[in-house]
């Protein structure tokens, strides 16, 4: 290691212990690169001072794009001037998150020639994440990513970069092709992700199945999740295998459905598939026996957020059941319209769940041509205040008045 | 119907809003698609302003900044900036 190296005491404690550790990487990445080297003594100053020495830029970026980097200077520039600009930037991932390595090698090797050789692999919103470039070399990263496929992502009030589960590339609970679907409304909405428009970003997520292993429900304004609306399919001999392999169905299963629909009579298992929650839970008890239905399709809920402006929301559902189709037409349509309302009445700032919640869910749905349906109801004893004007007579109106 | 306005007009009224507004307060650019709407009525549309504002933006005429949200200003260097 070079003799300049800085010491830094208080951010060696973050390498102890049996896992990974971003200071060993760092340091392992100063080796060759001044960035990350002036990055150790920076976070050191900053965990002994505990200040921040960052500062949030807002105007940097590439060329035509009103997204994808996020500016950022330290204010300390004469001491660690490696690290003056330290700009991130935001690149799409593949769906699914598949990368040959070459893939992955050429991505290192252009942040390398550009940056600070630094990436976090990946951020929240599903993003390769390209960490500490100077200003001049925003362009000639993006060019030469560009030379090999890979474009930016969103960041600001735009359509942040879409994200899916790996679905039936490899997982035999899917109830689409959420691989495909992620790619299709990338592609349909590069306007969108480019070139910010709207109150504030907006996310989308496709699950394939309710167990969700993007966290759509909690982590997207919009989450697509796969579901079905036939019956569970059963494979009874492997139902009796598990049993008498000592598995307790009644406890493990019966007890914790949240439907309340599977009855066990120690020999054979039955559903009520009326009542069926779709949540999963005795499928993924019980992977050999029980499978979704057949008739799938996805479910589409709308509004979750983390807690910025109006505390944590998770999504509610929009539309309970819709097959799942390239191209997908009704739900592109059904989001242009969500969007041309948003940005006309939306405040800055506010997500579309925070929008929801001010306007009402009944004036929402009216606005944006959706029927209420009983599923819509996000929790017990919520009152959506939907008004069924077919069941208003002129009457109503006198006695009101009386 | 009325003659429709050509992008580059409404990118020309879209950067003198722009110039209009700074120092004062930051355009979004759905601001600036009401403000032609309201303006020009049926001379311009949502498309056609998102256009405008696209070569607006691809012309480095104006540039899009962040700063809590998106929004649209003359190019300018920014406060938080290092040499
Ligand atoms: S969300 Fe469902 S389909 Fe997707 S990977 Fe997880 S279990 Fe499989
Ligand atoms: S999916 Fe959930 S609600 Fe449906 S039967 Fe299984 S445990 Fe019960």
């Amino acid at each position: 290691m070079a003799d300049d190296f800085p010491k830094t005491p208080l951010i060696d404690e973050l390498e102890k212990g049996p896992w990974p550790s971003f200071v060993t990487e760092i340091k392992m990445a100063a080796k060759d690169n001044a960035a990350p080297k002036d990055l150790l003594g920076l976070l050191e100053q900053s965990y002994d001072e505990k200040i921040c020495h960052w500062k949030h830029g807002g105007i940097v970026g590439v060329l035509g794009y009103g997204g994808g980097v996020i500016g950022r200077y330290n204010d300390l520039p004469e001491k660690y001037p490696n690290i003056s600009h330290f700009h991130t930037m935001r690149i799409n991932q593949p769906s699914g998150w598949y990368y040959s390595t070459e893939a992955l090698r050429k991505v290192c090797n252009i942040w390398e020639k550009h940056g600070s050789g630094l990436t976090n692999m990946h951020g929240s919103t599903g993003d390769i994440i390209l960490l500490g470039c100077t200003t001049d070399e925003l362009e000639p990263t993006f060019q030469d990513l560009a030379k090999e496929g890979f474009d930016i992502g969103g960041s600001g009030s735009d359509v942040r970069t879409p994200s899916c589960c790996l679905g039936k590339s490899r997982c035999e609970w899917a109830c689409y092709d959420t691989m495909a679907a992620c790619y299709d409304f990338t592609q349909e909405f590069q306007d969108e992700i480019h070139r910010p428009a709207f109150p504030y970003k907006f996310k989308f997520k496709f699950s394939g199945c309710p167990n969700d292993c993007v966290a759509s429900i909690a982590r997207s304004d919009m989450s697509i999740i796969g579901t079905w609306r036939d019956d569970i399919r059963m494979d009874k001999d492997a139902i009796t295998d598990y049993a008498s392999n000592g598995m307790d169905i009644q406890k493990d299963v019966v007890d914790l459905c949240p439907g309340k629909c599977i009855d066990w009579d120690g020999k054979e298992l039955s559903i009520d598939n009326s009542s069926c929650l779709h949540c999963m839970h005795c499928i993924n008890a019980m992977p050999k026996a029980l499978r979704p239905g057949t008739d799938t399709g996805a479910c589409i809920l709308l509004g979750s957020k983390a807690p910025i402006i109006e505390g944590a929301f998770l999504s509610s559902v929009l539309i309970p059941f819709i097959k799942m189709e390239p191209p997908y037409q009704e739900i592109k349509d059904l989001v242009e319209e969500m969007w041309d309302l948003w940005c006309e009445e939306g405040k800055n700032r506010e997500r579309i769940g925070e929008f929801i919640q001010r306007m009402g869910m009944g004036n929402f749905l009216e606005e944006i041509g959706v029927e209420p349906v009983a599923e819509m109801v996000a929790h017990p004893r919520e009152n959506p205040y939907v008004f069924y004007e077919e069941y208003y007579e002129e009457d109503d109106e006198e006695e009101d008045g009386d | 119907m009325a003659d429709m306005l050509s992008i580059d007009e409404v990118a020309d009224i879209m950067y003198e809003m722009v110039k209009e507004a700074t120092g004062m307060r930051k355009l979004k650019p759905m601001d600036l698609t009401k403000n032609l709407i309201e303006g020009y009525g049926e001379k311009v549309d949502k498309k056609l302003c998102k256009n405008a504002i696209r070569k607006l933006i691809e012309s480095e005429r104006c540039v899009y900044t962040y700063f809590g949200g998106s929004y649209i200003e003359l190019p300018h260097r920014e406060g938080a900036a290092n040499d």
